[in-house]
């Protein structure tokens, strides 16, 4: 049976073991985790983690907000991967609308959904990297990770927090030479993963410090709630872009990456061949993109065009509308979930029949992933802790949100 | 694309695996259920929910052998006020299914799963700090997000977005 945090009320004083508090101001926590470690020598005998110290009340928040003021939000609840918060969102919300989304937008999302992705992924192998040591992957991965960066801003005119997309599509056209400079970088990605493998792939030192190291089983994994490659590195075949598809993932071929072991060393071969099928998705949205409008037929509820705006009343109008007091959406709930990537990110809205979100919540997929923290450290070292907290690769905006 | 009106009809849903399934065991547990845009709710009794999800789980056509999410809507002035509300996934059928208990403001009890699965710790403990709701058989209900001494449970309907305090 998987652990279950017992009576994490570590008191010290016992006859062998020591309490440790790592964090929440330790560079290995990625961000403000607290975790309270009982040590017998060298030997982790129990884990607890601390969360909350970024607690933000974002679903409260968007509780006041009309429903696309809530995207700019979403972005704030996981930096390294906001268009995949967006993407649930605005899909959560047209569901509840019943919109449907023209396919020139449906692919643009997938595109940058997978850009993100590689974004996401870049930056947890370089921070993980250099957890356990390796400190030139690190500056490898920021390397690419600012070519992404600055065709997000190229694209949304932000570096880090987007907000690009809209209920019932995206905000802008793409700008001229947008797609050459996507093509340039998915031409020349796949030689620079190479290059991060020959680092660490086959590196005496960085295998041992990742196999078999904080392992955990599929059952264990299930039961705790984890997804994504933290589930996929125990050998559980599921992904949602694959399974149950969205935003017309169905159209594209992946594979998904999946290891049986389940320590760190099969996290990270998942990851990393995701980094290959990513950019191999980014290459088809780019060569089938199709042409068409980028926004849903849908007055009331998508802006009108600037030009329309001009010319007639009746855009005018609706633009004021939206602006000065949203768009109303049936009554109802929706629960859409995406495959972020950390894990199944799901949005749960509830409408009310009203401007505003009665409900939103986010599943974090980093709040189940972190519960299989003790699971994976109890009995072994101390210094494998770090390994396994990278290893899962958390965002604390996320689970705490 | 317009949206298909709700189905709230026992009978034209009872195919559906998760339906049938409670149907078949108990049908008092069952005490409504909705199909719409795609999604299927079932209200389930109170006194049900752990043995229900344990059904769920173990079933051998349809396992919803996943919890997604565990949360809460609070439907101030209304009674029944809470709405916890399961997300279970079936990895091996793709299938989602939403099943909900509701609560009265006076005894906002309802029974954990973390002996159903060990996953539910940390959105129970959530649900408890932002929503007050208990869970009885919770290995360790304690905040999570506020702080310990924090007074209130900020996602109540009548917890004001600001000026607290």
């Amino acid at each position: 049976m998987a652990h279950l945090n017992p009576t994490p009320v570590l008191e010290p004083g016992q006859d062998r073991t020591m309490i440790l508090n790592m964090g929440p101001q330790h560079p290995s926590t990625h961000g403000v985790l607290r975790v309270l470690l009982e040590i017998d020598g060298e030997t982790v005998v129990r884990l607890m983690p601390d969360i909350g110290y970024l607690h933000t009340g974002i679903e409260k928040t968007c509780e006041a907000k009309f429903y696309q003021q809530v995207v700019p939000l979403t972005d704030r609840i996981d930096y390294l991967c906001p268009m995949t918060n967006n993407l649930c969102y605005v899909l959560a919300v047209e569901k509840l609308l019943g919109l449907e989304i023209p396919p020139k937008a449906q692919w643009l999302r997938v595109l940058l959904n997978e850009l993100t992705r590689i974004n996401s992924h870049l930056v947890w192998l370089g921070t993980h990297a250099l957890d356990i040591g390796a400190m030139t992957v690190f500056l490898y991965c920021f390397r690419e990770r600012e070519e992404i960066l600055r065709i997000f801003e190229m694209i949304s005119g932000q570096r880090m927090m987007t907000s690009y997309f809209r209920v019932g599509g995206i905000a802008l056209e793409p700008p001229l030479g947008f797609f050459d400079r996507v093509r340039d970088f998915a031409g020349y990605f796949p030689e620079k993963v190479d290059e991060y493998e020959n680092l660490l792939t086959g590196n005496p030192i960085w295998t041992m410090r990742t196999k078999g190291v904080a392992r955990i089983s599929a059952e264990d994994a299930l039961a705790l709630g984890a997804t994504g490659p933290t589930l996929r590195g125990s050998g559980v075949d599921i992904d949602l872009r694959r399974d149950m598809p969205y935003s017309s993932y169905e159209k594209f071929q992946f594979k998904v990456p999946v290891s049986q072991e389940g320590d760190v060393f099969a996290r990270y071969m998942c990851r990393v061949q995701e980094l290959r099928e990513s950019i191999g998705i980014v290459r088809q949205a780019l060569d089938g993109m199709p042409e068409g409008p980028i926004k849903a037929d849908a007055p009331g509820i998508v802006l009108p065009d600037r030009e329309k705006m001009k010319t007639q009343m009746e855009s005018l109008i609706y633009h004021f509308k939206i602006i000065t007091e949203g768009f109303v959406v049936p009554a109802g709930e929706v629960y859409q979930a995406v495959e972020s990537p950390r894990g199944e990110m799901g949005y749960y809205v509830v409408s009310d029949g009203t401007g505003k979100p009665y409900r939103v919540h986010m599943r974090a997929a980093c709040l189940a992933n972190l519960q299989t923290l003790p699971t994976m450290c109890e009995g072994h070292l101390i210094a494998d802790v770090v390994a396994a907290i990278g290893s899962i690769d958390i965002v604390l905006g996320e689970i705490d949100r | 694309m317009p949206l298909a009106p709700a189905i709230t009809d026992v009978e034209q849903l009872k195919n559906h695996p998760a339906v049938a399934r409670l149907l078949g065991w108990k049908g008092d547990a069952v005490q409504g259920v909705k199909f719409d845009r795609d999604e299927m709710t079932i209200y389930v009794d109170r006194s049900n929910i752990r043995e229900a999800c344990v059904l769920l789980k173990e079933d051998p056509a349809c396992p919803f052998n996943f919890l997604s999410d565990v949360t809460c809507v609070d439907w101030y002035p209304a009674e029944p006020r809470f709405e916890v509300i399961y997300h279970l996934l079936s990895i091996p059928n793709k299938e989602r299914v939403r099943l909900k208990v509701r609560l009265n403001s006076a005894s906002p009890v309802v029974e954990s799963l973390t002996s159903v699965w060990p996953g539910a710790n940390y959105f129970e403990r959530e649900v408890f700090d932002l929503f007050g709701v208990r869970f009885t058989g919770h290995p360790y209900l304690r905040r999570i997000m506020m702080p310990e001494d924090w007074e209130g449970h900020p996602l109540r309907k009548d917890y004001p977005v600001e000026g607290y305090r």
